[in-house]
């Protein structure tokens, strides 16, 4: 082999730079800590902490958003004469947002047995305490509305009694759909006033495509239990529109270094995947009239888009070159 | 004893719990030795659990940062600056000659390569304005008499909200199976010492008194004095990390440093995460309205 060959003259190279330099760095070489560490920051050290959420936190995004909005559907239902759908609409939300959410937050606390201390304090600069106030008030008005609504529609009981049921499920459901536009959105609010980069630079998208991926998931949901009527289908042109709309907004508004876990990585790949599933694919899918495959599309979106941000979370925290650049905005 | 100089407030017993005084903790890492004593006193007074033994190959560190577990933490920084001239008081041996360009020292190091050492003793930055204090549900983070953030641990569910509210990733959720795990942990700045009039365990042990303890207004107006002391002495980047003009309002543990704050993992501006309260919750309500006007126009002209 002579020394002309480009394998020599690479070794030729690095004992160069390695003169030069006083170090070399290559490929699976990692120079940190000597004799000038070369990371950003402390060694590459987080400057704040990733989330420590777990699965069920986007999980419970999820369902919240498909609780909250069905008691939406519900009011919508009963306002206008639509008994049947806001029977199944209440079922989705009691389920949805009054049993599995609750479920999935308590799983996630690293204490579960002390749950009821969120209840110790009302908060409002606290999003968390604003999220499990809201939670209880929506679950106890739709296990109530579903109740009410149940024993009017099936007509249990007769006269003045059957009449109060009925005040007591429309009270009810109306509260169900207040606090249930509130239990979908918070959790955007929740994550977008954190020290989070890529979370608090997103914080006005955040609630905004939240609640309407939960309203869009709620008709959707519907929709697959067999209400296919034409007031779902519009809700579901509504939420895809939407989702599309914000799907060009977020690769608009970049933000580089501070924003690039949603940009790059793997959980930019799920938000991407998310928010096309929920927005171009489900809006043609319904322009083609495959209402259930946009419906599955769009569920599938809205759970694969939570997913993404928890771990666009985690990305963005553990970077601190995006929190130094973050602040620079 | 070591460490008592004249303005040592370290060593003294006192009473600002029950006069209520604003207490805070001033690192002055010109001074730091790097011995770590106010790690160790830091888990042997609050019985903090070890959270694993892992080789960072990151200079002398191997603690890496504030957690759960991690309550102090000393930095070692190397950095291809000059180091300055050493200051060590009336009894340093540089003081007077390096300010003449013929001295010895002087000669030396600029002939060297520039590089320097520094060690700080990083900390729970106990905010004017804490994110974890505000975000926490449960109320299970107060702020104490001395104007301190201390987590009740017996109240903590362990949500996690305060892990991602805290502008300088201080707090943490402590993991399985460490003991009491699930809560969310930092420093307490010995609120439990404090009630009885001791000083701080990492302030009372540190040989130097890198790490001083007492009265906020009295540590502010040293720290000023000792960042003018050091750049009238060659420490030109030295300067004051209290971030009063952000949203945090300043912090009751702050620190001179020399050079970016960056370098150390400190965020140049750090914002109480509240501040972004009112945008969110607006998008939050807009489309709450948004989605009620869609569902009943829905039902309206479609049924």
């Amino acid at each position: 082999m002579t020394t002309n060959s480009p394998s020599e003259k690479r070794l030729e190279e690095l004992r160069e730079q390695a003169w030069k330099n006083g170090v070399v760095a290559g490929r699976g070489v990692d120079i940190t800590g000597g004799p000038i560490p070369r990371k950003p920051g402390y060694y590459g050290q987080p400057v704040v902490k990733p989330p420590v959420w777990t699965w069920e936190v986007p999980l419970y995004f999820f369902f919240g958003g498909v609780g909250g909005m069905s008691g939406v559907i519900a009011l919508g239902g009963i306002l206008f004469h639509r008994v049947d759908l806001a029977l199944t609409a209440m079922w989705t939300a009691a389920i949805a947002g009054a049993v599995l959410s609750p479920i999935l937050l308590i799983m996630d606390l690293g204490r579960p047995h002390l749950f009821l201390n969120m209840l110790r304090v009302f908060k409002h600069r606290s999003a968390m305490s604003m999220g499990a106030w809201i939670l209880t008030a929506f679950g106890m008005s739709a296990v109530a509305g579903l109740i009410t609504l149940e024993l009017h529609a099936h007509q249990i009981f007769l006269g003045t009694f059957d009449q109060l049921l009925r005040l007591a499920a429309g009270i009810f459901i109306f509260g169900a759909a207040i606090f249930g536009t509130l239990l979908a959105t918070y959790t955007g609010v929740l994550i977008g006033a954190t020290a989070i980069p890529a979370w608090f630079l997103h914080r006005t998208l955040l609630p905004i495509h939240f609640g309407t991926a939960g309203l869009g998931s709620a008709a959707a949901l519907l929709e697959l239990l067999g209400h296919r009527i034409a007031a779902l289908n519009f809700l579901g042109f509504y939420a895809a529109a939407v989702e599309t709309a914000l799907l060009i907004w977020l690769s608009v508004d970049k933000h580089g270094e501070a924003d690039r876990a949603i940009h790059e990585h793997g959980s930019g790949w799920l938000i991407r995947i998310g928010e096309v599933l929920n927005g171009p694919l489900a809006l043609v899918l319904r322009f083609f009239g495959l209402i259930p495959w946009a419906a599955i599309s769009f569920l599938c979106g809205a759970l694969v888009s939570r997913i993404g941000w928890i771990a666009v979370g985690k990305v963005s925290g553990s970077d601190p070159e995006s929190v130094f650049a973050a602040e620079r905005y | 004893m070591i460490g008592e100089g004249l303005q040592s407030t370290n060593q003294r017993k006192h009473s600002y719990v029950q006069d209520r005084v604003e207490v805070g903790f001033f690192t002055d890492p010109t001074v730091c030795i790097g011995c770590k004593a106010c790690e160790v006193a830091c888990k042997e007074w609050n019985q903090v659990p070890d959270d694993g033994f892992i080789w960072s190959g990151n200079s002398y560190d191997n603690t890496g940062h504030l957690g759960a577990s991690t309550w102090r933490h000393v930095m070692f920084l190397e950095q291809d600056r000059q180091k300055g001239n050493q200051v060590t008081g009336p009894m340093g041996l540089l003081t007077q000659q390096s300010a003449s360009p013929a001295s010895p020292a002087r000669t030396n190091q600029q002939s060297e390569d520039p590089f320097r050492w520094v060690f700080l003793s990083d900390v729970c930055k106990h905010c004017e304005k804490a994110g974890c204090l505000e975000a926490c549900p449960t109320g299970s983070i107060v702020r104490t008499e001395t104007g301190t953030v201390l987590v009740q641990d017996d109240v903590c569910n362990g949500c996690g909200y305060c892990v991602v509210s805290c502008p300088f990733g201080v707090i943490d959720r402590r993991p399985a199976p460490l003991p009491n795990a699930g809560g969310a942990f930092k420093c307490t700045f010995c609120y439990d010492r404090q009630k009885s009039g001791l000083t701080p365990a990492c302030a009372k042990v540190c040989p130097t008194e890198s790490i001083v303890f007492g009265r906020l207004d009295d540590l502010r107006a040293r720290a000023k004095e000792r960042v003018q002391h050091l750049k009238q002495n060659g420490y030109a980047d030295a300067q004051l990390y209290d971030p009063t003009e952000t949203s945090v309002r300043g912090i009751h543990a702050f620190f001179l440093i020399l050079g970016e704050p960056e370098a150390y993992g400190l965020p140049p501006k750090p914002q109480v995460p509240t501040i972004y309260l009112k945008s969110a919750w607006t998008a939050a309500f807009a489309t709450a309205i948004a989605s009620i006007i869609a569902t009943l126009a829905a039902f309206a002209f479609f049924s």
